[in-house]
């Protein structure tokens, strides 16, 4: 049982725990460069707000250089009751990135008797981030999107960040990984303020649609296998992920669409 | 150079003990009990920031008596023992018996050699299982007896009076609300009572969620015990 004296004691904090124990999450060192590009990566990921909170959606594909190496990969997960993560870069990275932060909030949680703020949430991601500096000057970069329901304020919030653990927090929305700049256009021209639930699941599903359509590293809904990507709201009531039903409904809607242009 | 007294260790053992029993006997009292829908822990604790109760890890709680800010240490170090558990293994790795082991390893080290004082504190470690049958209950008492108890378990000042009447009354039917009603029932006796607002009351529930433990509220307490 790890037991501190008071000036050594790790306070709330699950990382600093782990590095007094010796099982340091962020390792320096080990892999080349030139092992990169086998490692599976991760792409596409996105935010948004509604009227009454935020939307997140997430392709499922991870690819190793230039094959699929998963597809069925979620990028975009739950943090805790009132917010969710979504990650795109190096997969092993990221995956440990999202299972850290989601035990560091409920790690806070139960020790403080309260959970962190928004805000709080957002600042320990980036913390987590810059610890993974000395790997993103090696290449594994992992940039997240962080998003929640803010009881203090009453409404959604979002940020994103940069690999260096810069945190900018965004209004509307916010697209990362290799095909941010088509699903990011979708996002902007579609974008208005108080669009409803639907209108905002509607439009992240229109903005993977493209993502995958141009990018390679994206996956798009696959029909043949029924892996269809990840779309939540989070608002006061928590976390809502959208049935893969109603995205199915959703995608063939799309496709009539694209199928007519 | 002055000799120092000889103390015989049965006398010296037997001191401790007495310490540390009147430091927990002068502390409010808790019980748990286990029920077919959830182990529900109700303490006498008229704070409700200061707690006795808390979640250790998906199904395990733990309770405390005796001085706060020892057996908060312990719950910290709890909380710690078991998240780098589930970190380094499997969430599904993290059980009671492992932990109510290691607090009884603490206190029984400080009790019989580390400290200069026993540690005033009596724990419970309790985990809620998908079946009454395979609850845990466990007490760890302050010279790190561990103990396995089974139905309901009694922590505190005055347990014997509190088990005695529990044990009376004790069903293994109840629902929450006359669980609760039982409990404070067994807690007061009959010379006194207790409000909502005097309790802090938590389950384990058997619902098969990830996180088990929640507080009860007031209102959900005051409305039991009408």
């Amino acid at each position: 049982m790890p037991r501190f004296t008071a000036g050594d004691d790790p306070g709330a904090s699950f990382p600093e725990l782990l590095r007094k124990v010796g099982l340091d999450a962020f390792p320096r060192g080990g892999l080349s460069t030139s092992d990169l590009a086998a490692l599976p990566h991760a792409t596409t990921c996105l935010a948004l707000t509604y009227d009454g909170g935020v939307v997140m959606a997430g392709d499922r594909r991870a690819t190793a250089g230039m094959s699929i190496s998963h597809r069925t990969m979620d990028k975009v997960v739950q943090a805790d009751e009132l917010s969710g993560v979504a990650i795109a870069g190096t997969a092993g990275p990221a995956m440990e990135m999202i299972k850290l932060f989601q035990l560091q909030l409920e790690y806070y949680e139960k020790v403080e008797g309260q959970s962190l703020s928004l805000e709080g949430k957002a600042n320990q991601l980036s913390m987590m981030v810059r610890s993974n500096l000395p790997a993103a000057m090696q290449g594994f970069v992992v940039v997240p999107i962080f998003a929640g329901f803010d009881p203090l304020i009453g409404r959604g919030r979002l940020w994103d960040y940069d690999p260096t653990g810069g945190r900018y927090e965004e209004h509307d929305f916010v697209a990362t990984g290799s095909g941010s700049m088509l699903a990011g256009t979708v996002l902007r021209v579609g974008w208005r303020q108080n669009l409803s639930r639907d209108a905002a699941i509607d439009l992240a599903s229109r903005a993977l649609w493209e993502a995958s359509d141009a990018d390679a590293a994206t996956g798009g809904p696959d029909v043949l296998r029924g892996i269809y990507p990840i779309v939540a709201s989070i608002d006061a009531t928590g976390w809502n992920r959208v049935a893969d039903d109603s995205l199915v409904k959703t995608y063939e809607t799309i496709m009539g669409e694209v199928r007519k242009r | 150079m002055s000799m120092p007294f000889y103390v015989s260790p049965e006398q010296m053992m037997k001191d401790r003990a007495d310490y540390a029993r009147k430091g927990i006997a002068r502390g409010r009292a808790l019980v748990a009990m286990q029920t077919p829908s959830c182990i529900v822990i109700v303490a006498e604790n008229p704070s409700t920031t200061l707690r006795k109760v808390s979640e250790i890890y998906d199904r395990i709680a733990f309770a405390g008596v005796g001085k706060y800010n020892e057996f908060d240490q312990l719950r910290v170090a709890g909380v710690r023992a078991a998240e780098l558990r589930g970190y380094q293994y499997s969430r599904n790795d993290v059980d009671a018996r492992s932990l109510s082991n290691q607090y009884a390893q603490v206190l029984g080290d400080v009790f019989s050699t580390m400290g200069p004082k026993p540690l005033e504190v009596e724990l419970l470690v309790v985990e809620v299982g998908d079946t009454p049958a395979n609850d845990r209950l466990f007490h760890v008492l302050y010279d790190g007896t561990l103990l396995d108890e089974k139905n309901y378990c009694v922590l505190g000042g005055d347990a014997e009076g509190i088990g005695k009447r529990l044990a009376a009354s004790y069903r293994d039917d109840f629902d929450l609300a006359s669980a609760i009603k039982v409990a404070v029932a067994a807690l007061t006796g009959t010379d006194r009572t207790l409000a909502a607002a005097d309790l802090e009351v938590a389950t384990l529930a058997r619902t098969g969620k990830r996180r088990a433990f929640t507080r009860v509220l007031d209102d959900a307490v005051a409305n039991a015990l009408r």
